[in-house]
């Protein structure tokens, strides 16, 4: 493999595996607040329990983030020097403003977040998570107004010429609001939003199966439920709206979504299909004639630009961008279809008794950690050859002195290590989640566990 | 070369600043990790952790924000040292990432051998960490042989010489005294009583290494004193420095921890200082070739970005100071174990 490739890949290996941790943490931070909210309104013991128990889990995924993170930042100068000379006066800001505005912030209140419980007033401990939560919001929004930047620049201009260009700004506010940056900060937010709550309801409802921890894990289900409700819901909605915006900023990644070549034609909306880029049709695929143009111009006889108005070598590869985008739409419904289903049946009063749900729920965790991955896919790999788009390939942006043994050497040691990490953090969840929350029911739980063990034997 | 009070300069001197940050706080965490193996007890060494825990996390992002700073003032530093470094830094982003795991994993389980493999990467990991850095200035200090398109054209190898190497030492020695200072502050009892006796041969180790390293720069690398030598007031820095190096043992010797970790954290910004003055305009020497150095001209952002950058610190410095500062304040005091402890 050459340097391209490796460091595309090694680029790849190190955001996907990062990408894990800042969404959880953001959506856990939420729910923090909601708990410690309740905590405080209600003086009700249960919710203190939920705050503390939940607070742990989010330390441990805080630390991952922080630990792979690092990695994300000097990774742009390490392997992507060309792209880095070019950009540096506009990205370079957004993630200087990152650091001082939100990386503070989150470290400083995290540690009273976490280890402050007994130092400070109950006031400030729940003002220091609001913060916490605030903070990796506020980080995200700094970060996807980076990345918004490459996908539709805006607010700068380009001075020098060949090697020499870079892209200076012009307007700072015209660059933090570019075309797609709120689309795109919404729709990453919900995303966030659902990674922690579903990774809470995967939680309850495993103990809810194990009749362990009942009342606690009622009580978290159903703030996190509410939370999935909304974000599931919002989420339509955000996407909705970066499609539309995408057929005006990016047609070419819209056309990939659907795999839509010809702008003569009006759009159709698959539901799943097989590229074949060759001969330019999906095989395999059900289809709903006009629905993309309804959904883009509200018109079902509405022309689409395809795939085919684009050189072909500024078109990307077709069929990852087509399968990534419709699995992560199909698990954004189920995500929706799971949250209805649920709070029907909590209507019902029949909820915490429906034990297939609460599987389907226990294994729920993945889905918007997949939904979340292939978004980015869908985003990223949609924007190729441009790494920003419009102004400059991919392929231009390496580092010219870094070698392909340089690489070779740093991805294989990514992967070793990331893959370290990732068993020793499932162990280590793994561990919170059996010894549960430290209530004084657990006292009880005790000849429960003993139960189990003499049941195993 | 005029000194010019213009917005490259403050970014300079800015950027200065953020990593004198890092090397004040994150230098006596590190510290903590290099002494960590010499502590043998569990409970001891769980003492040793988490009289970092809650501030370690916040004093890399001063790391962070300074790299952040660099790639938006200078991105043409920040490109051309971190590809032209690319080894290094990537072994230097393996330390972190197995420092910070450390922390975090290390008392979640009860087992000996899985506390003592945690022991093992937090220590040896920061001391990599401290010894990377100092080898990065010592490169610095040296010249990096940049081509006329200002690309490093060196291996990994020509960045590890002597001199690099000493430097890399003199910061791994600087930070242990300044982290066995940091621990005398926050434990009490039989642990601080040894680490006390610990802050001496620090001291010692660190002179002696900061010696050499002066000698050598000041026979093989006289650039970095040209500014003193035209402008004597300077001079003065150093000064400051060997008095603060000075007055750490008598301030521990009555047991004025607290003074005694001021006067560290005053030696450590003034070497910063030192270092930075004999730097300035340029901010990586070429050698050889010195004409294809990078400035904080030539390697700058737009002045309407570093503009628009100064008001996003002016904004964002006095937070900034207020959460180190509150938190400091908060779990000031000796270190105790409780359930919430790493």
């Amino acid at each position: 493999m050459n340097v391209e490739m490796l460091s595309r890949f090694q680029f790849a290996v190190t955001i996907a595996f990062h990408y894990i941790f800042p969404p959880l943490s953001i959506g856990l931070g939420v729910l923090l607040v909601i708990m410690e909210g309740l905590y405080l309104k209600t003086k009700n013991k249960l919710y203190e329990h939920l705050t503390k128990f939940w607070v742990k889990i989010f330390a441990l995924t805080f630390a991952m983030g922080v630990a792979t993170g690092i990695v994300m930042e000097f990774e742009f100068g390490t392997n992507w020097a060309t792209y880095s000379r070019f950009v540096g006066d506009v990205f370079g800001s957004a993630l200087a403003a990152e650091g001082i505005f939100a990386f503070f912030l989150e470290s400083g209140f995290l540690a009273i977040l976490v280890f402050g419980w007994n130092k400070v007033s109950p006031r400030i401990h729940f003002l220091s998570t609001i913060m916490v939560s605030f903070g990796s919001m506020l980080s995200a929004v700094w970060i996807v107004v980076a990345n918004s930047w490459q996908q539709t620049p805006s607010g700068f201009h380009i001075t020098g010429q060949g090697i020499n260009a870079r892209a200076e700004i012009t307007n700072f506010w015209a660059m933090v609001f570019n075309p797609s940056s709120v689309d795109r900060l919404s729709h990453v937010l919900s995303g966030a939003w659902l990674a922690g709550a579903f990774f809470v309801l995967s939680v309850s409802a495993y103990y809810l199966l194990k009749k362990k921890h009942i009342e606690f894990a009622q009580a978290s289900f159903k703030i996190a439920l509410g939370m999935a409700l909304f974000a599931s819901l919002f989420q339509l909605f955000t996407g909705h709206q970066s499609a539309i915006g995408i057929s005006k900023t990016q047609p070419a990644k819209l056309a990939a979504f659907e795999a839509h070549y010809d702008s003569s034609a009006i759009g159709d909306l698959y539901l799943f299909g097989w590229v074949n880029d060759n001969e330019q049709k999906v095989n395999l695929g059900l289809k709903i004639p006009g629905m993309l143009s309804y959904l883009i111009y509200g018109d079902t006889k509405a022309r689409v630009t395809g795939l085919n108005a684009f050189n072909e070598a500024n078109r990307p590869p077709v069929n990852i961008v087509f399968q990534s985008y419709h699995i992560m739409v199909a698990i954004g419904f189920i995500l929706i279809g799971l949250s209805l289903v649920a709070l029907f049946l909590w209507w019902k009063k029949k909820l915490f008794n429906q034990k297939w749900l609460l599987w389907i729920f226990v294994f729920s965790v993945f889905g918007p950690q997949l939904a979340n991955q292939l978004g980015w896919i869908s985003a990223e790999v949609g924007r190729q050859p441009w790494i920003v788009y419009g102004l400059l390939k991919t392929s231009e942006s390496l580092s010219k002195v870094v070698q392909a043994n340089q690489v070779v050497f740093s991805l294989i040691m990514f992967t070793a290590i990331y893959f370290l990490l990732f068993i020793l953090f499932i162990y280590l969840l793994n561990g919170k989640i059996q010894h549960g929350p430290d209530v004084p029911e657990s006292i009880q739980s005790e000849y429960e566990h003993q139960k189990a063990l003499l049941e195993r034997e | 070369m005029e000194f010019t009070f213009d917005l490259n300069t403050i970014w300079f001197i800015l950027i200065g600043i953020l990593l004198t940050g890092y090397a004040i706080l994150d230098g006596f965490d590190l510290g903590v990790g290099a002494l960590h193996l010499f502590v043998k007890e569990d409970q001891e060494r769980r003492i040793m952790i988490n009289s970092i825990g809650p501030v370690w996390d916040g004093n890399e992002v001063w790391l962070v924000t300074g790299g952040g700073a660099l790639f938006a003032a200078f991105p043409l530093v920040y490109a051309t040292v971190f590809s032209g470094f690319y080894t290094a830094l990537i072994l230097l982003l393996f330390s972190l990432i197995f420092r910070a795991i450390a922390i975090e994993f290390r008392s979640k389980q009860p087992m000996k051998w899985w506390r003592q493999m945690w022991d093992v990467s937090f220590s040896i990991s920061s001391i990599l960490i401290a010894f990377l850095m100092g080898v990065a200035l010592g490169n610095i200090v040296t010249g990096i042989s940049l081509d006329s398109q200002k690309e490093f054209y060196g291996s990994f190898f020509s960045l590890i010489n002597p001199y690099t190497f000493m430097v890399g030492i003199t910061t791994v020695a600087l930070f242990m005294m300044h982290g066995s200072i940091y621990v005398v502050m926050k434990t009490e009892g039989e642990l601080q009583k040894k680490i006390r006796g610990w802050v001496n041969n620090a001291i010692i180790f660190f002179v002696i290494s900061y010696v050499m390293t002066t000698m050598y720069t000041l026979i093989y690398y006289p650039h970095m004193v040209e500014h003193f030598k035209n402008t004597p007031i300077l001079f003065l820095v150093a000064v400051i420095n060997m008095l603060a190096i000075a007055n750490i043992p008598r301030e521990i010797f009555h047991g004025r921890e607290f003074r005694a970790f001021l006067s560290s954290c005053i030696s450590i910004a003034a070497l910063m200082a030192l270092f930075a003055i004999g730097l300035f305009p340029n901010i990586v020497f070429s050698n050889p070739n010195l004409e294809n150095s990078l400035t904080i001209y030539n390697a700058a952002s737009s002045q309407k970005t570093l503009g628009i950058m100064l008001t996003i610190a002016i904004i964002g410095i006095p937070f900034v100071l207020a959460y180190t500062i509150s938190i400091y304040w908060i779990f000031r005091g000796k270190v105790k174990i409780d359930t919430t402890s790493y």
